[in-house]
């Protein structure tokens, strides 16, 4: 049902994506110098660098470096710079949109609400609430994460709710919450200068957490090593001083032959296994088989190398491991990352300063928006969903009868596959661009074409939202305030800057409002979000990520406070497991056994090579916003495929040819990139665009059976050169539609 | 800021041009930016270089102006031609050992990086410096980059008989006192000739 729309040309004239080149009022508004300054956060990635927004005329028109914020210290990545052109933009949504049969038409912000109600309320009656799913994303702040949890369990009552952070931080947080009983990096990033050797494994730190970087070099100014695990040489590598170009999807194997070589040269931290963990027998005997000859052969990194890395991890004073989706979208993700955390507390990396790991989140609020109930398995608090004493808890802060609280729901893939199968008849989506952003785009595709009602809120028209029935016109960062956590688990304060244009609402009030049309107003009783963090921070009291000694007011005054924080005299917690204890009830880490397995689509004859996706330093995630960003859009306008000169030579292919790659799912059409910085049985393809050239057309819905992460690092696929797709401008503008202004200085890069 | 100076350290570079888009920032060059960023050789390697103007003792723009319009401030900034006296002759552009200036047709006008006079003048860091991820740019106290930086600061360069002194400075490893880009500079035959003597000048 939900189909987009035929005529697709009226929608993109409208709603894009446009790129948008100009402050709003022109550059000479801009430069008149009457703005005041909003000190708040990033929108896009996980670090959450401070920036301060220039706002006049109830528009963000610029920014100024904000030098006083600690983590960033005024720096900003080229996203952070131009975030601002995405506020006042040409295809914002201004007021509700309903599809009819003609396309998108306007309508008031009442009657969205009457139409979602009813809806909503026919296809739980029809199908019973397990029915509708709800999708939230992590980009939202804290407060909003909390309320969509708890509108989905009591307004709607589904246990159906998932986040995107499912495509990011779930294999991670799956393994620390096993292994050390809380998910959370246990180190701040101020430790990496003071470490002797950072081992960086998947993470392309300078294109997704650019102003890590910078601490990286820091560490190096002292004398530190860097040791760079990745398929490609990505901009870091530069200064690695050990490259190991593991090969896509076997990274555990590089990793238990590390732990092998570090208990082969009696590198183990003994009296801190014994002390503070349990399960290392375990562990020790399953890296037995893993010599380092052995490990090579899997992971195709030199024997020599891997003991060398295993040496300099295993025989420095201080070690770090920083880790992101490169080792994480996997389906042996959790497996992954549990062999990172077993590599640092066996040599007793853990819980000091300088010695520990990180997990790079992706994005804004990756780590707040998991904390407090958006996430299906989890209650606010990062609680469980199936603890009794935690369900007793979080019912009676709610004011609803326990048993009312559903149970844990499915993840955001198996949602999106339910409704495939007929069993999700609607579903409500704020924050999420699954068709970017979800494995195997057909699928996808298909089904959102059978949904009964599909309503989304979202403040630009993304590519999933035009399959919508209803579009709510809801508010961007800079509309809304409240909490996230960055990376480090250090919670700040997104500060409003501008009011919502047009008809647009707060997604805040949007989601509340609608729980009133539900029949459940007394639940949610909030007229500002100050009141939604104020009931959030009770209901996380007691739990893991205790939020209780936490006010917005701290937050702005300590520069960020960092979670657990269970009384207002508390400090908050920068480091974890300082005193050896961790999180599990007998206070030890529980190291945990991995087992290597191949990946979900291995390469054959007819697929004979690896494909794996990522990011570019312009571009954020699924594109929703910074494709509309004309300045980034010029930076890398259309996805890439990298491809080594030894593997483009055998099949003919130069660089800038057209290249047609084909997986056992689809195949797309882009130009090469032959470079020698990527290994020569792999190709890369960054995956931020929709449509015939999107990355997700090709990968595959393989989970991990714990996180259920998708495994979009590793697909098998064969590359053909081909010839330039027929109507080549016909793509561009259909699928980017830059119409803005070309700037006036021809780019170098 | 008084008392900073500008360090430019390639090897931190990642090539995000955050200082770029930063820079087309300024309301004197609307959406334009004045400094660039290159890859060395993007299909053999990673490595990128971002460029500011080196704001030299003695310019080559200026020497090479005819139509007199390019500047040097006592405070040794060096600045975008005057837009009364610029002819658009390009002979700028091709004179600058560093490639930095740019001729804007349009406009008739040389621009250049001025290493953010708006913002260092009321004791703001350039814009670029600022915003740098890596802080492959970086406008701190020299005191603090001989304390904290592996890399030395150098600013003298060697453009075959062309010695140029500039304000900023360029990082580089320890022990490389001078950057010289003639193979001629580290040729044995020319060390009577120049090479030693001039190592050795290069010292600041």
């Amino acid at each position: 049902m939900a189909k987009r729309p035929d005529a697709a040309a009226p929608i993109l004239e409208r709603y894009g994506p446009h790129g948008n080149y100009v402050p709003p009022g022109g550059w000479d508004r801009a430069a008149r110098g009457d703005y005041r300054l909003v000190k708040t956060h990033c929108c896009f990635c996980g670090q959450q660098c401070g920036i301060q927004l220039k706002v006049q005329e109830n528009q963000v028109v610029g920014f100024e470096p904000w030098e006083d914020f600690p983590y960033n210290r005024g720096m900003l990545c080229p996203k952070g710079v131009k975030r601002y052109l995405q506020g006042p933009h040409p295809d914002r949504l201004l007021r509700s949109l309903e599809r009819t049969p003609e396309g998108f038409q306007e309508i008031s912000y009442e009657e969205a609400l009457r139409i979602a109600t009813e809806k909503l309320t026919a296809i739980r009656e029809k199908y019973g609430p397990d029915a509708i799913a709800i999708y939230g994303g992590a980009s939202m702040v804290t407060e909003k994460a909390y309320l969509l949890g708890k509108f989905a369990r009591v307004a709607v009552g589904t246990r159906n709710i998932d986040y995107n952070g499912r495509l990011c931080m779930v294999s991670a947080g799956t393994a620390y919450k096993l292994a050390l009983g809380v998910d959370r990096a246990p180190n701040p990033m101020s430790d990496v200068p003071e470490t002797e050797v950072l081992l960086v494994l998947g993470a392309n730190v300078a294109e997704c957490a650019p102003i890590a970087t910078s601490y990286i070099w820091r560490m190096r100014d002292n004398g530190g090593r860097l040791i760079v695990v990745d398929p490609r040489m990505t901009p870091i590598s530069r200064n690695a001083d050990l490259y190991l170009p593991v090969r896509p999807g076997t990274d555990l194997a590089l990793l238990l032959g590390m732990l092998h070589v570090i208990v082969r040269e009696g590198l183990v931290d003994t009296e801190y296994l014994k002390s503070h963990t349990t399960g290392w027998e375990a562990v020790r005997e399953s890296a037995a088989k893993w010599d380092p000859e052995t490990a090579a052969r899997v992971c195709g990194v030199p024997p020599d190398n891997i003991v060398k890395a295993a040496l300099m991890f295993g025989r420095a004073k201080k070690a770090m491991a920083i880790h992101a989706r490169g080792i994480e979208h996997h389906s042996k993700g959790v497996e992954n990352c549990l062999a990172v955390i077993n590599l640092c507390l066996a040599t007793g990396n853990m819980g000091a300063p300088g010695r520990g790991c990180f997990m790079i989140t992706g994005q804004g609020n990756g780590q707040g928006g998991r904390e407090h109930g958006q996430k299906c398995d989890q209650l606010p608090g990062a609680r469980s969903i199936t603890d009794p004493e935690a369900r007793r808890h979080i019912a009676g802060v709610w004011g609803i009868p326990e048993e009312s609280l559903p149970g844990p729901g499915l993840t955001a893939q198996e949602i999106m596959n339910a409704i495939h199968a007929g069993e999700i008849k609607a579903l409500f989506s704020m924050c999420f661009n699954p068709l970017v952003s979800l494995p195997d785009a057909r699928h996808t595709r298909e089904a959102l074409e059978k949904l009964e009602f599909f309503g989304v809120i979202d403040f630009f028209l993304s590519e999933t939202a035009q399959h919508a029935d209803l579009v709510f016109a809801g508010s961007t960062q800079e509309e809304d305030e409240g909490v996230i956590a960055s990376s480090e688990g250090r919670v700040q304060k997104i500060n409003k800057a501008v009011d919502p244009p047009g008809e647009a609402r707060s997604d805040a009030k949007i989601v509340t409002d609608l729980a009133h049309r539900l029949g459940k107003g007394q639940h949610f009783p909030y007229t500002s979000t100050r009141e939604i963090f104020e009931e959030l921070r009770v209901a996380s009291r007691g739990g893991i990520a205790d939020y209780y000694g936490i006010t917005w007011e701290r937050v702005e005054k300590e520069y960020g406070v960092f979670w657990p924080c269970p009384s207002l005299d508390h400090p908050g917690t920068l480091r974890l497991f300082e005193d050896g204890r961790f999180y599990h009830g007998d206070g030890k880490a529980h190291m945990q056994v991995t087992e290597y397995r191949q990946s979900g689509d291995p390469p054959s004859s007819d697929f004979p090579i690896y494909l794996t996706t990522g990011r570019v330093v312009s571009q954020f995630l699924s594109g929703t916003q910074t494709r509309r960003i004309g300045p980034l859009v010029d930076l890398y306008p259309e996805p890439r495929c990298e491809i080594h000169p030894r593997l483009a030579g055998q099949l003919g292919i130069a660089d800038g040819d057209w290249v047609k790659v084909t997986t056992r799912r689809n195949s797309v059409t882009v130009q090469a990139q032959v470079v020698r910085t990527i290994r020569p049985d792999t190709v890369f393809i960054p995956y931020h665009w929709p449509g015939p050239r999107s990355a997700n057309n090709l990968t595959h819905r393989t989970l991990d059976p714990r996180s259920k992460i998708p495994e979009f690092k590793v697909s098998a696929c064969r590359v053909e050169k081909t010839q330039p797709p027929a109507d080549l401008s016909g793509i561009r503008k259909a699928e980017t539609g830059i119409a803005g202004a070309v700037p006036a200085v021809e780019g170098r890069l | 800021m008084f008392g900073s100076e500008f360090f430019v350290d390639p090897s931190r570079c990642i090539g995000c041009r955050s200082c770029m888009t930063a820079c087309a920032e300024c309301d004197s060059h609307r959406g334009v930016s004045m400094i660039h960023v290159d890859y060395l050789d993007r299909p053999d390697m990673i490595a990128t270089v971002p460029m500011v103007c080196m704001h030299c003792e003695e310019p080559t723009c200026a020497m090479v102006c005819p139509a007199d319009a390019i500047k040097r401030g006592e405070d040794g900034v060096v600045r975008s031609a005057l837009k009364p006296r610029c002819i658009a002759c390009s002979n700028c552009v091709l004179a600058c050992p560093f490639g930095v200036p740019k001729v804007h047709v349009d406009l008739e006008l040389m621009m250049k990086c001025d290493m953010c006079y708006d913002r260092t003048s009321v004791g703001l860091r350039p814009m670029c410096a600022t915003v740098c991820p890596s802080q492959a740019l970086t406008f701190v106290p020299p005191e603090q980059v001989a304390r904290e930086r592996r890399e030395q600061p150098v600013n003298v360069f060697q453009f075959g008989n062309q010695t140029v002194r500039t304000k900023v400075s360029i990082m580089l490893p320890p022990g490389a006192p001078a950057l010289s880009v003639d193979a001629a500079d580290y040729m044995w035959e020319e060390e009577h000739a120049r090479g030693d003597q001039s190592q050795e000048a290069f010292v600041d």
